[in-house]
């Protein structure tokens, strides 16, 4: 598994487009999906990401997912769950501070924050505080209707 | 340094002057461009509070401000809310030390408001050490928060006056804030960028992991300075006596974050004293550091040798014949000027 996490970080480019290019499909099923309900199509969703972003970067399904910013590393594989950059322990040779056998989370994002070439790191954008309520929930929904929250709104 | 609106009773804050955020006196010394020297204490595996007095005595006149840690290391002690909350009111500056670990987004917030209303001037928020690494590695870590969102979470609270919830605070903490950060850790070249994102998410002033290797410090000072990043945040930089070449070894292997280059352990294995050598090397550490441009002062880790902090600071020189505060220092005051 660590070797899927550490190709999907070097081709976090492409990733990132083809992660975005998902999100804007979806968003244009806005209205299918708001007849049939988010809630219903909730589980199935998630089941889907749970098959697709769990094969290729252990996603952990917090249900709003950041990987954009990180380069396609899933911050929560971090054991300290840390969201916005690495702990002070990281090891010399850039292992885990607390699994000496697993790449540091954050040196891998930083890596494919590198990769992005976007003008600005994405890494530095400050994330809030984790919502514990909406673990194990569809990230790709909640972006959906994130979106059109914020079309509602303008 | 005393300040001519000292106040006279002990455990009282001096007033809030227009452009700074808190009462203490931390935040006065370094934005009146004094060398800052901030010292760790020792907090005690007792209940008895004259041990935390004495303990704070060591530093009477040779430290601006005492760190209170939280847990450290991940293992059991006085905690750092009670620590500060005997000492605030004997006068002495404190910066509380929070850690993520143990505590999530509701305990914190209610820490930091009685922290305030105790007198605490400063926090410092941190991550903290896995539990994996203390004396009760089966607990449950907590880490409902990072640093980061700690920051943005506390600066909140005082500048925007409500929680993380949005509910409003009737009475803001007024605290200085601080952040950790490690110039040594992997990956290196992204480290002058995290601290630029702890800057941005609140951190008014940074205390570095011990400084051992003054040519990376130097490398990362000078990327700081290309950014600007220090006029923005004030940097004291960690520095410590070591007691023997065998517990830098050890150190540098068991401690997470902790960065010994091998000609420091050299030098300590060929001295004669080991342990005066430790505190030699922390000497020439501090003055060394004081010259580079962009930092703002030295916090003072001296793990089991705190008797020597006084002697650190005053043969690296580092005061420059500044007086500091020690208690009793308002008497001196002349009441006429107050
Ligand atoms: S070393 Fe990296 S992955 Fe491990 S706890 Fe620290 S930030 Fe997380």
């Amino acid at each position: 598994m660590h070797r899927m996490r550490r190709w999907s970080v070097r081709n976090a480019r492409w990733l990132k487009k083809l992660y975005h290019g998902i999100e804007n499909a979806l968003t244009l099923c806005h209205p299918l999906f708001e007849r049939v309900g988010y809630q219903r199509l909730d589980k199935s969703f998630l089941a889907i990401e749970k098959v697709t972003k769990g094969l290729l970067i252990d996603s952990q399904s917090c249900g709003q997912c950041i990987v954009g910013f990180t380069g396609l590393s899933c911050p929560m594989n971090c054991p300290k769950t840390m969201r916005n950059g690495p702990c002070g322990g990281v090891r010399a040779d850039g292992k885990c501070e607390v699994k000496p056998e697993m790449d540091c989370v954050w040196v891998m994002a930083w890596e494919g924050n590198q990769q992005l070439g976007e003008k600005e790191y994405p890494i530095q954008f400050v994330q809030p505080a984790l919502n514990n309520q909406l673990i194990g929930t569809s990230a790709w929904l909640r972006e959906v209707r994130n979106r059109k929250a914020v079309d509602n709104e303008i | 340094m005393k300040f001519d609106d000292e106040p006279l009773v002990p455990g009282e804050n001096l007033p809030v002057r227009p452009g700074h955020d808190s009462p203490g006196r931390l935040e006065r010394v370094l934005r009146a461009g004094a060398f800052v020297v901030t010292a760790e204490i020792a907090p005690p595996d007792s209940a008895d509070p004259e041990e935390v007095y004495a303990r704070a005595a060591l530093f009477d006149g040779y430290v601006d401000a005492i760190n209170a840690t939280d847990g450290s290391g991940a293992h059991c002690h006085m905690s750092s809310v009670g620590m500060c909350s005997l000492l605030t009111r004997r006068g002495y500056a404190m910066v509380m030390q929070v850690s993520a670990r143990d505590r999530n987004r509701i305990a914190i917030q209610g820490d930091v408001l009685g922290a305030s209303a105790m007198g605490v001037s400063s926090i410092l928020c941190l991550t903290g050490d896995s539990v994996g690494v203390g004396d009760h590695p089966e607990a449950k870590p907590v880490f409902d928060l990072d640093c980061m969102s700690m920051l943005n979470m506390v600066r909140d609270m005082r500048d925007k006056e409500h929680f993380l919830s949005g509910r409003k605070i009737t009475s803001p903490p007024r605290v200085f804030l601080g952040a950790a950060a490690n110039p040594f850790g992997p990956p290196l070249d992204y480290r002058p960028l995290r601290l630029a994102k702890k800057v941005a998410a609140g951190a008014q002033f940074v205390q570095t992991q011990y400084c051992f290797d003054i040519e990376i410090f130097r490398n990362y000072m000078s990327v700081i300075r290309d950014m600007g990043i220090h006029e923005k945040v004030f940097m004291l930089v960690g520095v410590g006596p070591l007691a023997s070449a065998k517990s830098a070894e050890w150190i540098r292997s068991n401690v997470p974050g902790v960065h010994i280059p091998d000609h420091i352990i050299r030098r300590l294995a060929g001295a004669d004293n080991q342990k005066d050598e430790g505190v030699n090397v922390c000497v020439d550490m501090t003055q060394q550091i004081k010259e580079i441009e962009g930092v703002h002062g030295v916090h003072i880790m001296a793990f089991k040798q705190e008797h020597r902090v006084a002697e650190i600071v005053t043969r690296s020189g580092v005061l420059a014949g500044r007086e500091l505060w020690r208690p009793g220092i308002a008497r001196d005051v002349d009441p006429a000027t107050h």
